[in-house]
């Protein structure tokens, strides 16, 4: 068999991420009848529960830097973010007319705000504010949650005209333990040797899964790192080492990524398309699968600005722990334009980088935005700053 | 006999005498609140939107509302300089003003609306309904007070309807978590008469206001529902809902208001009784309070009078029937919650304002989306196309903000609001293509 190189792999993934008809997932619905897709809004839904059904888990992340927004912008004000934009025009445009269900996560009161106007411009697609608990006791947040998943089971029930087995979830929770899995290690390579697998490369190769059936884009995770590990042709730079955070839900145009490796940025973690590692370590495969994912969404979950953190102390420990575990020099946050969670949680987490003495910076952005030497140059300096007091 | 129009010489405007009642009650709740430290109170700062009022006053608790702080700053202007302190300390420029505002006022030394001192809380009671950025709000507070933060959430009624597993995971959250913090930080015993008595006395305070707001159907309307409506919720919305204080104010109120109603006259303005009633309107959103008089004179001085407004519902919908029940206390709270005009989905939002303008005949909807409340403000130019519509009545969207006065431009309202005005004519003389 022959091996593919990384340029094959990253040129397919840039193909997938580039198509915003969803070509791929619109084939894989059409290539067996009775087939359904749904779709999701970033940040986490438990595409088990979708897989279980037999369905495409579809992740839609906006309309990028490559969807010019025709009627997208007469929904929304000004001082709004543009994701919930770019997703309208997708909407309105036909580009998700195959999807069968949008579910809408907690994210923030933009996202929650557009799973009613989705109700009423798509009145005939199942919808789906997708909420999860903010308090994380068994009894409580809990019991809230495996609710609401049993709920949305049964309307996947209904949509797919079948009943979901515990082991059909099970038999789920195993693909998606092993696709996280491979996930992990593909940060771990990053992290270990970023000059190896850069982060514009590991981004397309990641937002490929939002749109391949898991156990294809596991297998495209495994071949990347093969290959990736294994290139001889890939010198390591002067480059600091950088945690990007902000970036959980309207998603960076793809040359901001590369605008800040050129500016010499390392970026060895980020909290890009975070459904993809959102719960950390495997969930069990045997016994109450519900119940399984629900203690995995409690206790073994991520940080992200989108979660009420009930512990003072352990505020923004997730970025020191990043930090630490990388090996990075400094914080980069990036935040999307009017983005309420980001922004509000960013001077708590800046201070909790003060106190642990790691430097950071912080600018904005938009899903479209196309001037990037501003952001080049304040990271340049980032950079050169962490160089020269390293040195000191 | 009442005065039914009082002048307040101080500030040269005329205010109803409720108007004046309730600025008493104001004044005594930040005198409570000021002298703290003195007597020994305890304070809970908590959100209105699913205040859990008559759940402090359990615990002998005085309930301070940030958010009500940053309107105060902003009447007295003061919320300009609060904000940009923020923002000089790192706030985002994009982010809810009310926060800003907040964070400001805790920075220059916490001064309330009485000139004095506002105590740090004892605890920050986190009612997250229905306004994502009350988490984070609370979360920044924490940082700074470092006191318990107990965390209550109310699930989002996305499909237009309450379900059991949402009452019983906010039952839950007040049993096992929200109550027996209370008891911790008051030492208070939690006497579960002592909430049932405090429900029945929010249940007859809240029949009156239901009336009151319904009033508006008349023709004069004899209350503005959305300038005037601000005075008339603030009791029931803030720190008075449960007790007797609340009962006398809602009853004075209503008498007054049937005064009006008797003689066939419209609301008080600050510049005097309302002379005619030329236009009757449905407004969404919340006012601009730094520009708050000047706003409400681009109302009056073209005879336009709120009949009815979404802000009034934002500490409960007891016109579509819920009332506290002393039966089910736990359970009634936990539905209060649920039901707050900003938890609502934004169908059920649309389906309000529509039956707004049928119910209370008026001409049209107007939107004041804010530039920093994505609660209220994202997808509001959905509801404005689906509600004219619906209804077949012209809709008009201004933008102001909350308490920044950055954001508001007079002249850019005003004109608008005149366009609109001669939209509503247009469509009277049958120009309905026009509009």
């Amino acid at each position: 068999m022959t091996e593919k190189t990384v340029s094959e792999i990253v040129e397919r993934c840039q193909a997938l991420y580039d198509d915003l008809n969803f070509t791929s997932a619109r084939e894989w619905k059409a290539a067996v009848p009775g087939r359904k897709v749904i779709s999701y809004m970033p940040v986490y839904v438990p595409r088990e529960l979708i897989h279980a059904a037999g369905m495409l888990p579809l992740g839609i992340m906006g309309g990028g830097d490559n969807l010019e927004v025709i009627h997208g912008d007469a929904y929304y004000q000004s001082y709004i973010c543009r994701i919930p934009r770019s997703t309208i025009e997708l909407g309105v445009s036909g580009r998700v007319d195959f999807v069968d269900g949008m579910l809408f996560p907690s994210i923030c009161d933009v996202i929650r705000n557009l799973s009613g106007m989705w109700k009423m411009l798509f009145p005939d697609v199942y919808s789906k504010y997708f909420d999860v608990p903010q308090t994380y006791k068994d009894e409580v947040g809990g019991v809230f949650y495996t609710g609401e998943m049993r709920e949305f089971l049964e309307d996947l029930e209904r949509i797919g005209g079948r009943k979901i087995t515990d082991d059909d979830i099970n038999a789920s929770i195993a693909v998606y333990n092993e696709n996280r899995k491979v996930m992990n290690e593909l940060y771990a390579l990053r992290a270990a040797e970023p000059w190896k697998a850069p982060a514009s490369e590991a981004y397309l190769v990641m937002r490929a899964g939002l749109v391949l059936p898991v156990e294809e884009h596991t297998q495209l995770v495994r071949d990347y790192i093969a290959a990736a590990s294994a290139a001889t042709d890939r010198p390591m730079k002067d480059n600091s080492r950088v945690v990007l955070t902000g970036m959980f839900c309207e998603q960076p145009p793809l040359n901001l990524i590369k605008s800040l490796e050129l500016s010499g940025c390392y970026i060895v973690e980020d909290d890009f398309v975070l459904v993809s590692r959102w719960l950390i370590g495997d969930v069990p495969t045997t016994g109450d699968p519900v119940h399984n994912l629900s203690q995995a969404f409690l206790h073994s979950s991520m940080s992200t600005a989108a979660k009420y953190e009930p512990n003072q102390e352990e505020k923004g420990q997730f970025l020191v722990r990043a930090v630490r575990d990388t090996g990075a020099e400094g914080v980069i946050f990036a935040s999307t334009s009017f983005c309420d969670p980001a922004l509000l949680d960013r001077p708590i987490l800046q201070n909790v980088l003060k106190r642990a003495d790691i430097p950071f910076i912080a600018f904005k952005y938009a899903e479209n935005s196309g001037q990037m030497q501003p952001i080049r140059e304040q990271a340049g300096t980032f950079v050169d700053s962490i160089k020269l007091w390293s040195a000191a | 006999m009442r005065p039914s129009v009082v002048t307040a010489k101080a500030e040269d405007v005329l205010k109803d005498a409720s108007m004046i009642k309730q600025k008493e009650m104001m004044a005594k709740h930040y005198e409570r609140l000021s002298s703290a430290p003195e007597t020994g109170a305890k304070v809970a700062s908590t959100f209105v939107p699913g205040n859990l009022n008559e759940l402090i006053m359990c615990f002998d608790l005085v309930n301070n509302l940030p958010e009500v702080n940053a309107i105060q700053s902003g009447l007295r202007k003061q919320s300009g300089s609060y904000i940009m302190e923020a923002e000089r300390a790192g706030h985002s420029e994009d982010v809810c003003t009310y926060v800003k505002s907040d964070i400001g006022m805790m920075m220059k030394g916490n001064i309330g609306p009485n000139g004095k001192k506002l105590p740090d809380p004892d605890v920050l009671l986190l009612s997250y309904t229905g306004c994502f950025t009350f988490l984070k709000w609370f979360e920044l507070l924490r940082e700074q007070y470092k006191c318990p933060t107990i965390f209550l959430q109310t699930p989002y009624m996305a499909d237009g309807k309450v379900t059991p597993n949402m009452v019983q995971y906010m039952v839950k959250q007040f049993k096992e978590t929200v109550i027996p913090t209370l008891e911790e930080v008051s030492g208070v015993k939690f006497d579960i008469d002592r909430l049932r008595e405090y429900l029945k006395k929010s249940a007859q305070a809240e029949d009156d206001l239901v009336y009151i707001l319904e009033t508006g159907k008349n023709k004069p309307s004899p209350i503005d529902a959305y300038f005037g409506g601000i005075y008339y919720i603030g009791p029931i919305f803030g720190a008075f809902r449960g007790t007797d204080d609340a009962i006398d104010y809602y009853k004075f109120l209503r008498e007054e208001v049937d005064q009006r109603l008797l003689k066939g006259l419209g609301p008080v303005t600050p510049d005097g009784p309302m002379a005619e009633e030329k236009y009757r309107l449905v407004v969404e959103g919340p006012p601009n309070y730094t520009s708050f008089r000047q706003f409400w004179k681009m109302f009056y001085e073209e005879g336009a009078t709120v009949v009815a407004s979404s802000y009034t519902k934002v500490g409960g919908t007891y016109d579509y029937g819920f009332r506290h029940d002393p039966d089910r206390p736990l359970e009634s709270l936990a539905e209060y919650c649920l039901g707050v005009y900003t938890n609502r989905s934004l169908p059920m939002r649309i389906d309000m304002l529509s039956d707004y303008i049928n119910e209370y005949e008026a001409d049209g909807l107007l939107i004041n989306s804010i530039k920093s409340c994505n609660s209220f403000s994202a997808g509001q130019l959905l509801i404005m196309r689906e509600v004219e519509k619906r209804t077949g009545k012209p809709a008009a969207f201004i933008e102001t903000d909350l308490v920044d006065p950055r954001y508001f431009s007079a002249a850019n309202v005003k004109n608008r609001l005149e366009s609109y005005f001669q939209m509503v004519e247009q469509k009277r003389s049958g120009k309905g293509a026009a509009a």
